[in-house]
């Protein structure tokens, strides 16, 4: 008892002032140089461990900007103890609880910097673009795949109309046959303004195609052949749509009617296979770094891209169950889809953020 | 049998500073498990949801057949449509995106079974690696159970292509099983890894809650007492006087005094390992200063 009063009046006294005498204390009665270490020390990294387990508990409004400025300190001072009794202490347990604590401050220290907020804003303010921009070579080849499919599907169905059959999914091949009369395909194109529930149909289109993008990047993983397929793929039935309607000399309506959602949607198509390429070919060609590296730092890359394409989606979901069936003559169509088509273009490669020319 | 000790999974991460922390990997089995968990209330969370905009929509009193006019009850209802279409396509894909981002890097299922992501290397963990490693889950997960279970469903009917479609899927399912790392696809396009972050608690500084015993009675050993053992055994013994359980102190005090020839007093085991733990580390450490290590009993 006589031995313990001092100690627990050396700790109240601690309490009571701001300067640490408790710990002092202890540290003079500790028998072990290595103790007196830890003892020194423990007030800061007891501190770090309040302010990391109050972040990793998602209180962040509960800290005093005092501790925030002083958590990459506080860091380092554990990282250094840390160095320090690798080399000079045996106690197992200090040692494991500062590694543990050096682990959970190194997550916060060097975890994702920006909240999902200030990333947005970044990633509109130029981030975007900049990512783009960065894949131009792979837009290049999944531009040429959508163009080369395009022209297969033309060719194919001009050559045989079974083809036709083979390429349009049994859904979408309603009334959009071969040889179906000028009027009938007119129909299609046409006087659906009275439609109900476009709304619906709009948020259900969009859903449908950021999963199908979705899929173009991720296929890209192996090696991108799969994201090439797709791609071509899907040009290949838009090439036997422009076939079916050409032969009734309808090209410049179904341009028109792809145009005002299609500038868009294709466009997003276009970067998620772009992006599914990039990372494919980062894998196949890694260069200097090994392949890991490589696909990680493609996939890093690219995964901006494709939060772009899912908001392009939704634009372009919006196009289609709107505006397309709204605007009821080509036109018009063709203003709306142009001018999503300049405006894309001029915002990923024109436009270069703010803070970018510094 | 005794558990497998996580050995293999250990990994080493050197900080900006130039210090190597200690990581271990999560188990294959863990992460299954977090995953599991994840799935249920991410599908409990979409029934949930369903459940109430339904709800709402009969307190509105309409039905399917009114889509089709265009009063002002078919626009409620469109709206009502449209939210739960948004709400399942974030339920399916932002789920993990949002937990992951957030300080603890890890979803409520990753919590529970107590694992998070980590970048690998030294580079920090950014937002796109989130996003990629997430974007990914799609040709992982959903597109597998798809394939593979149209291939069982439609057994000896399945023609080639299915069962190439099956077996080319369950190689992105079975990912994780074919590297070291257990990566699975999206770990590696993202350049991250999962990894274990269980919390300890600080116990005790040994020589400040030891020194009143000590001083009473007063062990002292000589140097080539305590020149007997090493670092392992020294831990060990830091382990068994932490735990303070009657037997196993019993045993090593035992073992201590008969190894170097000392006995011990009735009942003054506990003072006896204290004395021999602080006199052992001391010297040891002094070695360490030095410049020399003693890694266990076996070392010269």
């Amino acid at each position: 008892m006589s031995e313990a009063a001092p100690t627990l009046l050396g700790r109240l006294g601690g309490w009571f002032s701001p300067s640490a005498s408790a710990e002092i204390a202890a540290a003079e009665s500790a028998a072990l140089r290595s103790d007196r270490f830890r003892l020194e020390r423990e007030g800061e990294w007891k501190r770090l461990e309040a302010i990391v387990g109050r972040i990793e508990r998602g209180r962040l409004r509960g800290i005093s900007d005092e501790d925030l400025l002083a958590l990459p300190a506080l860091y380092r001072t554990a990282v250094s103890s840390l160095a320090v009794a690798r080399e000079t202490s045996l106690d197992a347990e200090t040692l494991l609880w500062l590694e543990d604590l050096t682990r959970r401050a190194w997550f916060i220290v060097y975890g994702p910097r920006a909240g999902l907020g200030d990333w947005l804003v970044r990633f509109f303010g130029g981030g975007w673009g900049e990512s783009v921009r960065a894949l131009k070579q792979d837009i290049l080849i999944a531009l040429a795949l959508m163009v080369a499919g395009t022209i297969v599907g033309w060719l194919l169905v001009a050559s045989d109309p079974d083809w036709y059959f083979a390429l349009m999914p049994g859904g979408m091949a309603d009334a959009r046959v071969p040889g179906a009369s000028r009027a009938v395909l007119l129909g299609t194109l046409f006087g659906q303004q009275d439609q109900h529930g476009l709304a619906v149909f709009a948020a259900a289109l969009f859903s449908n195609n950021a999963q199908v993008a979705i899929l173009a990047f991720a296929l890209g993983f192996a090696f991108g052949l799969p994201s090439a397929l797709l791609l071509i793929q899907n040009t290949t039935m838009l090439g036997a749509l422009l076939w079916l309607y050409h032969g009734q000399g309808l090209t410049l309506e179904i341009i028109g009617w792809l145009s005002v959602h299609g500038t868009t949607e294709l466009y997003a198509i276009l970067l998620a296979g772009a992006a599914g390429l990039h990372i494919g070919r980062a894998m196949a060609f890694p260069g200097e770094a090994s392949v890991l590296d490589a696909a990680a730092a493609a996939g890093r890359r690219s995964a901006q891209v494709m939060v772009g394409v899912v908001l392009m989606l939704i634009v372009a979901g919006l196009l289609e169950g709107f505006a397309r069936q709204l605007i009821d003559n080509t036109p018009g169509r063709l203003v709306v889809g142009g001018f999503m088509l300049v405006f894309w273009t001029t915002y990923f490669f024109v436009w270069r953020g703010r803070g970018k020319a510094a | 049998m005794a558990r497998r000790q996580p050995h293999n999974r250990k990994r080493t991460v050197i900080t900006p500073e130039g210090v190597a922390l200690p990581f271990v990997l999560a188990s294959r089995g863990s992460r299954a498990a977090a995953l599991v968990i994840d799935l249920i209330l991410i599908v409990t969370a979409m029934m949930v949801t369903s459940y109430t905009l339904l709800w709402i929509a009969g307190g509105i009193g309409i039905n399917t057949a009114e889509l089709e006019t265009n009063g002002p009850k078919s626009r409620a209802l469109q709206a009502l449509v449209i939210v739960w279409i948004i709400a399942m396509f974030l339920f399916r894909n932002a789920w993990f995106l949002f937990f992951e981002l957030g300080p603890r890097g890890a979803t409520p299922g990753k919590r529970i079974t107590g694992i998070r992501i980590a970048a690998r290397g030294t580079e920090r963990l950014t937002t796109e690696a989130v996003i990629a490693r997430n974007i990914v889950r799609d040709i992982e997960l959903f597109m597998p159970i798809v394939f593979i279970g149209g291939a069982i469903a439609s057994g000896s009917d399945t023609d080639v292509a299915g069962w190439a479609g099956a077996i080319w899927c369950a190689i992105f399912l079975l990912f994780p099983f074919l590297n070291r790392d257990s990566l699975r696809c999206g770990d590696v396009i993202a350049g991250t890894w999962v990894v274990e972050a269980q919390h300890r608690k600080l116990g005790q500084a040994l020589s400040v809650s030891a020194p009143i015993a000590a001083a009473e009675q007063a062990f002292t050993f000589t140097p080539e007492e305590l020149a007997v053992y090493g670092e392992f055994e020294l831990q060990t013994l830091e382990r068994v006087l932490r735990d303070d359980r009657g037997p196993a102190l019993d045993d090593v005090a035992d073992a201590i005094s008969r190894k170097i020839g000392r006995p011990y007093p009735y009942r003054a085991e506990r003072v006896f390992l204290e004395s021999y733990y602080l006199q052992l580390r001391a010297q040891l450490e002094q070695g360490l200063r030095l410049g020399r290590r003693k890694a266990d009993k076996h070392a010269a």
